[in-house]
């Protein structure tokens, strides 16, 4: 059963509409106790980075998924903010992340190759698979198309922890795989057949 | 890289799915939720909903409506109409929209949309400015107005739409009045006026007639949002009701085309 974080932050129905629509179970959980029994679990996010910490630490439910993460290892996909969470912090914020991919979050405008350029990067790019990473590996050869939107982006310290990078003024991290932890910082669950084949890959895991 | 954003704009008037010419004249085309379902189907790049009855009547948005837009879009959804506090906003992203669309509240009250975003996220928070043609003899430039092209705002489109930028909101999206429902091309000179002003980025609507038409203003102006209407909803000479949305191939052709690569 995939287990969806909802802690306040983030599109959870999107991603329930489209798990039913792909035949998968998956269960919201706003409380520990219904994380429980959780054999993939996807934490979203959206918006302001403190914001989205604030709100989990406040969930009741961050020692459970520390502990099922960390502890149990049960595979974990953070998605747009839910992606930087995993991070030790951002330069959107000041409080300390979860920490579970080394990296740090930063800003385009802090970039000069991409300091000039529409903020947020809105819109439909192609990821730029970097090795083999499960989550990429299948179905999502010719050119995937992803929709993002964000003005900060995952930059891994680690950077065989990268499964893809996108362009947007540079090449940055937009996609990342430690283990069994993963990030996309676009949005698969609106990312018609590729978004769906990314989730597929995800919960086959 | 990224792409321009072809979208089609659905104009939502008592429960049905309608287009206006020039912001008048609203003729059925269809229903919204089964318009929602064949773009789903067609993967367009992005879908925005306008309601053009909320603001007029001082309605709030239609809470129930946009409950079934979410539970079928299956693409990044904008919803605009009768927005006008973050509360609003923020349930509306909770139901699972990306983006919430203000217009009239933002233009009385530029400083509304820094509540919005400190909600739901800059990222989240459209300002649609509705424009048309100053009229008259010696008039030059354009006007912004609100609430379907009946009431106007004495200020520059540019600098109200950097105003609303600046107050919060993370795209703009500029509609051409006197184009609107016409398929004869984007107002160019118009939408030139706003890319190298704006930081955030520019979606640009009202008279795209064909595929063309997109091409030259993605041509103009680079990596923007390509909004229309009559565009996606008729087909043909005699304008059958038909939703139709270029294949990823056309996208493709039409990337390498417009923005030569």
């Amino acid at each position: 059963m995939i287990k969806l974080v909802d802690y306040g932050v983030g599109n959870i129905q999107a991603f329930m509409t489209l798990f039913k629509r792909m035949g998968l179970d998956a269960q919201r959980a706003q409380a520990p106790q219904e994380l429980e029994g959780a054999t993939h679990l996807v934490l979203p996010g959206v918006g302001h980075f403190d914001h989205a910490m604030q709100r989990l630490n406040e969930s009741g439910m961050r020692s459970m998924l520390e502990e099922m993460v960390m502890g149990k290892r049960v595979p974990v996909i953070g998605v747009c903010v839910g992606m930087q969470m995993l991070a030790v912090g951002s330069d959107e914020g000041s409080l300390p992340g979860l920490n579970w991919v080394p990296g740090r979050v930063r800003a385009f405008s802090g970039n000069a190759l991409s300091a000039n350029l529409p903020m947020p990067h809105m819109g439909w790019n192609n990821l730029q698979p970097t090795g083999g990473a499960k989550l990429l590996a299948e179905g999502l050869d010719e050119d995937p198309q992803f929709y993002f939107l964000h003005s900060y982006f995952f930059d891994a310290q680690d950077k065989s922890d990268v499964a893809a990078t996108a362009h947007y003024g540079f090449d940055f991290d937009a996609v990342v795989s430690r283990g069994h932890i993963h990030g996309v910082q676009c949005h698969p669950e609106k990312s018609h057949h590729w978004g769906a084949q990314l989730l597929k890959n995800f919960a086959e895991l | 890289m990224l792409r321009p954003r072809i979208i089609p704009c659905l104009l939502v008037h008592q429960g049905g799915l309608v287009k206006t010419q020039g912001f008048k004249e609203p003729k059925y085309v269809g229903d919204p939720i089964n318009a929602v379902k064949i773009f789903n189907e067609k993967e367009s790049d992005e879908l925005i909903v306008l309601d053009i009855d909320a603001t007029v009547l001082g309605r709030e948005p239609d809470f129930g409506l946009i409950a079934k837009l979410a539970a079928e879009c299956r693409m990044p959804l904008c919803y605009g109409g009768g927005v006008k506090t973050a509360d609003q906003a923020a349930r509306i992203v909770d139901m699972g929209l990306e983006k919430v669309a203000v217009s009239a509240a933002a233009i009385a009250n530029p400083s509304m949309l820094s509540g919005m975003a400190a909600a739901v996220g800059r990222q989240s928070v459209v300002a649609v400015l509705d424009v048309r043609k100053k009229t008259g003899l010696f008039a030059k430039g354009y006007e912004v107005y609100t609430h379907n092209g009946k009431t106007l705002h004495k200020a520059d489109p540019v600098s109200l739409a950097k105003q609303l930028q600046d107050a919060g909101a993370g795209e703009i999206v500029i509609n051409s009045i006197d184009r609107d429902g016409f398929m004869q091309g984007y107002d160019l000179d118009l939408a030139s006026q706003f890319r190298d002003v704006l930081k955030v980025p520019v979606t640009i609507m009202g008279g795209a007639g064909s595929m063309e038409h997109v091409g030259q203003l993605v041509s103009k102006l680079g990596v923007v949002g390509a909004a229309a209407g009559s565009l996606f909803v008729f087909k043909g000479k005699y304008h059958a009701v038909l939703i139709n949305y270029p294949t990823p191939a056309q996208k493709i052709q039409l990337c390498r085309d417009a923005l030569k690569i």
